[in-house]
């Protein structure tokens, strides 16, 4: 998290102030639109990729923080104590492997419009797959529940959730790339590839 | 779009969406919560004693009866707490750097 700090000012440009409040208050309104899926059970979105992708990956996770942060002091939901645990899986994890994965692809083959968003979709789903993989961990760890119990069980019903993720983070990221483009943090494209730009734009 | 008026949409989608979409939104447990309740390990999952004192447990708005309206209200709320936090950090963030580093307009 002080990482995150440190690095978060050299992302945080003029017009990113509001943005991670807006970002902010997107997950946390769609973390509470429960989806059903599979046998009585629900998902929501995580909101880490989409985080990642707009704000980038150490921005990202001081937004998801602060999400979590105000869900377990505010509503009672999610523990005091399984705090960073949830940080760190519903948060971190997903968006800086987010970022890496995504930031790589961009810089190695600047995919277009199409290409990117598929990416986006494959991300969302590892990110949360990771997530339920970190959680039964940490149950392991904590002797709550054995690995071997928790983790088809975890994996099982959250590969169903991640597409859900999948399905609400490329919306929301295409919405954006539709009306500011600019605004998605890793998905800045090759001028030349869409609008062309004055080179002196460049540099800036 | 203006930033502005590009956050204020956005702003505006997200309170909608908490306000008016998440009173309908499954009740169901969520991945982990069906997976503890299945595994028997639900009941090891506390509130700690400081959460009995958040002031909307449960997204529902105390005192109001109605519970869809209860949870819509608590929405609403919850996103516009967590987007003055966002922004508050966010301008805290520049104002520590504008401090630090070289700024031009010193």
């Amino acid at each position: 998290m002080a990482y995150a700090l440190k690095v978060a000012d050299r992302d945080l440009d003029e017009a990113r102030i509001p943005l991670l409040g807006v970002v902010g208050a997107f997950v946390f309104a769609s973390q509470m639109l429960n989806f059903p899926v599979a046998g009585g059970t629900s998902g929501h979105l995580l909101g880490a990729t989409l985080a990642a992708v707009l704000l980038g990956p150490w921005l990202a996770s001081l937004v998801m923080a602060v999400v979590i942060t105000v869900q377990a002091f505010a509503f009672a939901d999610g523990g005091i104590t399984a705090l960073g645990a949830n940080v760190l899986n519903m948060g971190v994890l997903g968006a800086l492997l987010a970022g890496l994965l995504l930031g790589a692809a961009v810089r190695a083959f600047s995919p277009n419009r199409a290409t990117f968003l598929a990416l986006v979709a494959g991300v969302s789903w590892v990110a949360v797959m990771v997530g339920a993989t970190a959680t039964s961990l940490e149950l392991a760890l904590s002797d709550t529940i054995p690995l071997g119990t928790s983790l088809p069980a975890m994996l099982g019903v959250h590969a169903l959730i991640g597409i859900g993720e999948a399905v609400i983070t490329v919306s929301a990221i295409g919405a954006v790339l539709a009306v500011r483009p600019d605004l998605v943090h890793l998905g800045r494209f090759p001028a030349a590839e869409r609008t062309p730009r004055p080179a002196t734009a460049e540099g800036v | 779009m203006r930033t502005n008026v590009f956050v204020a949409a956005a702003l505006a989608v997200a309170v909608g969406l908490a306000v008016a979409v998440s009173p309908f939104a499954s009740a169901s447990p969520d991945g982990l919560e069906k997976v503890a309740e299945d595994k028997g390990f639900l009941a090891e999952g506390t509130t700690a004693k400081i959460q009995e004192a958040s002031p909307i447990p449960d997204y529902a708005f105390p005192g109001v009866e109605n519970e869809r309206v209860a949870t819509g209200l608590a929405g609403f709320v919850g996103t516009l707490v967590v987007f003055a936090l966002g922004f508050g950090l966010a301008f805290v963030l520049r104002r520590v750097r504008g401090r630090a580093g070289p700024d031009p307009a010193t």
